[in-house]
């Protein structure tokens, strides 16, 4: 007994040891394995976060620049859906494990710019090519702090037009003409809600004039000078233009000449493939999405008009964090990736309106056609018309939070059978419960 | 096992030790029996070790940190400025600010945990007794229960939302054929519970029909034969021979399940999409797990989130409590 006792214990302090010294190497693992993303052969990895299409791969830019830079390899991190990119990229921001280039979204500019977040990225304006100048000024204002950094470099802006279905229209009895269906609206929303109206008349059976009324709540209140702030202080009740977009919202949804869809969800992107509603508010980054929901059937059905009035809805910065390891590679490529001669080529490729005005003047903008949408339309001309036409609104830290708030709000009167009322007193209680 | 007082085998010819403790045998052996008594004593803790410490690291003090942020105005971007604030991160919750959207998920919490408890239970209660007679396929059919548990929430969660999508989804059609209007499930109140209880009860059933069939196995056949032979049909078997052996083991799996619909999220949450976060643009099925990921990751109110944490973890105990209690009051009945 005794003298088996003596192996027993050599083997089981053998196991614990080799059981605690595995144990270690489990926690530690993760940094001893951590080697920097430089590889053996000196060989510099950049990672880009990014959310939607922003049209660098399909372009074919990261491979270009591969090729310039043999030392550099590009990575993407694409995320759908940017609510959900957000997310993560806030909790990155004091957990760790950022991309050495981030995207924004012009929603979040503002809070990225606030003394809270400022630090934590890199300043572009000295970054090597760029050119204050090259970008539209509004732009560029907003990603600059007040101590003058610039910490976002625009990739594209979202001038926003109206797409629409010419079939449908005809259908409808309402003219299929660009030209006329632009004049049906011209200079006001009101026009738009109203045509809306004439078409429900005489409709194809199943189909609605637009496809969400938070779309046009947004598209009208992304054409007015003064949205959600005013003065640097939240002035979202007492805006002239949330209010006229609220009421047409409700004229829209009363009038039942909206489908009350949740843009962006799975149902709304079936509803293109379906033909079942005529119009959407058409920010340039929404051709891509006409195009890839409504599929190879609908082609050269849809086209696209002038809007009521110029806007801008969405459009994104590329940011570099301040903590990358390669804060320099960075730089150079995101100076390089919001060139004019790249942004021309996004915009050819995905239709993603340049940030950078220089890219206007270069050939295959203005002159650009789409040929899914309305072939002969001067969509680059109606684009870049719009994107200089804009009157840049002042933004504040929760802009696109209050977009999703009231996104959410005319949804409760579409979707959930709200009255305008009770979805109004429904929406002001999410905002006041989200904003402390 | 040798005990520490047993006889020296070297005798004298090792060490000299200059006052050998007469209860302290000296030499190698003592040292052996010293490691022996480590041994019998230490390793048990030795083993048990990894899982505590792992404990305490990923357990233990997140939930005191968590406890900490929820008395701290934090936001989400910025967890090194953490501003005192008290107890107002729940007061927010239960009178202030957000308490509308705080007393809603708790309500939606005991709907939702009703709806898809009672049923899966039921459910699986009825297919455990089933599976439990000789049947062709048995160990085929038993398998195939735990294929919807070891299906991901996120999988059923999508298929789940096409059956239940307001335009063209299978369950809207299977009411036309009926001639039932079309149902927008998401965005009703009962209606999108419903959906997602049957969510919930799809992916668990079987999993607790598997633990009621192990249960069942022992019980013992005579009871059966001889509740046959009295007369008694397999219902009747079934209600007084199978239910009260099980007592016990519905127990468990009710307080598992109770915990589990306590901290519902993956399933709400993929099936609102675009809104998921906050529980349907309604908050109409917002549960407590969905307000505190709504709060400290979509409006990076970290503390508040925290508050809400916390809030869960006192209903968890509170129901363990119940549990307790329930329990042994069984056990003095018997």
């Amino acid at each position: 007994m005794s003298r088996s006792s003596v192996p027993r214990v050599r083997t089981r302090s053998a196991v614990l040891a080799s059981a605690a010294v595995a144990f270690t190497l489990a926690l530690t693992g993760c940094s001893s394995s951590d080697t920097g993303s430089v590889s053996a052969d000196g060989k510099i990895t950049l990672t880009v976060g990014t959310f939607g299409t922003f049209g660098y791969k399909e372009a074919g830019l990261y491979d270009a620049y591969m090729k310039q830079h043999p030392g550099i390899t590009i990575k993407e991190n694409p995320t759908t859906v940017e609510g959900n990119y957000w997310t993560a990229l806030q909790t990155r921001l004091s957990g760790g494990g950022l991309d050495d280039v981030q995207a924004l979204e012009v929603g979040r500019i503002s809070l990225a710019t606030s003394e809270d977040l400022a630090g934590a990225f890199a300043d572009l304006s000295d970054a090597p090519g760029v050119d204050k100048k090259d970008y539209l000024p509004w732009k560029w204002d907003q990603a600059t702090t007040a101590d003058g950094k610039t910490i976002g470099l625009g990739t594209d802006v979202g001038p926003m037009a109206i797409c629409y279905r010419q079939d449908l229209f005809k259908a409808a009895g309402l003219p299929s003409d660009p030209a006329a269906v632009g004049k049906l609206w011209a200079g006001d929303w009101a026009k738009f809600v109203e045509a809306g109206k004439r078409y429900q008349a005489k409709a194809p059976q199943g189909t609605y004039f637009m496809d969400s009324a938070g779309g046009l709540f947004n598209a009208v209140v992304s054409s007015s000078p003064v949205q959600y702030y005013k003065d640097g202080k939240l002035a979202y009740k007492d805006s002239a233009s949330v209010k006229t977009a609220w009421d047409l919202a409700v004229k829209a949804v009363q009038g039942k000449t909206s489908q009350g869809l949740k843009m962006f969800d799975t149902p709304w992107q079936t509803a293109f493939s379906k033909s079942s509603f005529a119009t959407t508010v058409c920010p340039s980054w929404q051709q891509a999405n006409i195009q890839q929901f409504s599929g190879p059937a609908n082609k050269g059905k849809w086209n696209i008009a002038q809007p009521p009035a110029a806007g801008n809805w969405g459009g994104s910065f590329l940011a570099v964090p301040a903590s990358g390891k390669h804060v320099d590679e960075a730089k150079k490529l995101v100076a390089w990736l919001t060139a004019p001669e790249q942004q021309a080529k996004v915009f050819q490729k995905v239709g993603n309106i340049p940030a950078n005005q220089a890219a206007y003047d270069l050939p295959g903008v203005v002159d650009y056609k789409n040929a899914y949408i309305g072939p002969d339309a001067a969509t680059g001309r109606i684009f870049s018309t719009a994107a200089q036409a804009i009157k840049p609104a002042e933004t504040g830290p929760r802009a696109g939070d209050l977009t999703g708030a009231f996104g959410t709000g005319v949804l409760l009167m579409e979707q959930n059978g709200k009255n305008p009322e009770e979805a109004w007193n429904a929406t002001v209680r999410q905002i006041d419960s989200t904003i402390q | 096992m040798a005990s520490t007082t047993a006889p020296s085998r070297n005798g004298p010819a090792g060490r000299q030790d200059t006052q050998p403790p007469p209860a302290r045998p000296a030499g190698p052996v003592a040292w052996r029996s010293r490691l022996h008594r480590w041994d019998t004593k230490g390793t048990p803790y030795a083993l048990v070790a990894p899982f505590f410490l792992v404990f305490a690291a990923f357990g233990l003090f997140p939930l005191l940190y968590t406890g900490w942020l929820s008395f701290h105005r934090v936001s989400l971007y910025n967890v090194d400025r953490a501003e005192w604030v008290g107890l107002r991160n729940y007061t927010d919750l239960f009178t202030g600010q957000v308490s509308h959207y705080f007393w809603n998920a708790l309500l939606n919490t005991f709907t939702l945990g009703v709806l898809s408890t009672v049923p899966q239970l039921l459910m699986a209660l009825g297919l455990a007794h089933l599976l439990n007679y000789r049947l062709r396929a048995r160990g085929f059919l038993r398998t195939a229960l735990l294929a919807p548990y070891a299906t991901s929430v996120a999988a059923a969660t999508l298929v789940f939302a096409l059956i239940f999508s307001p335009e063209g989804g299978m369950a809207n059609w299977l009411l036309g054929l009926f001639g039932a209007g079309p149902v927008h499930w998401e965005a009703g109140r009962w209606s999108s519970q419903f959906a997602i209880s049957v969510i919930v009860t799809w992916r668990w059933t079987g999993y607790n029909a598997l633990i009621y069939l192990a249960a069942m196995q022992a019980v013992p056949r005579e009871l059966y034969e001889a509740a046959a032979l009295d007369g008694a049909s397999r219902w009747q078997q079934f209600l007084h021979v199978t239910i009260p052996a099980l007592r016990p083991t519905i127990l468990f799996t009710v307080i598992v399940s109770t915990i589990g619909a306590t901290q519902l999220f993956g399933e709400p949450y993929l099936f609102g999409g675009q809104s998921g976060h906050q529980g349907g643009t309604d908050h109409q099925y917002e549960t407590l797990g969905i307000l505190m990921y709504d709060q400290g990751f979509h409006s990076s109110m970290l503390g508040r989130a925290s508050a809400v944490a916390w809030i869960m973890f006192g209903l968890l105990l509170l129901i363990g409590l119940v549990n307790a209690l329930i329990t042994r009051r069984l056990r003095g009945s018997q």
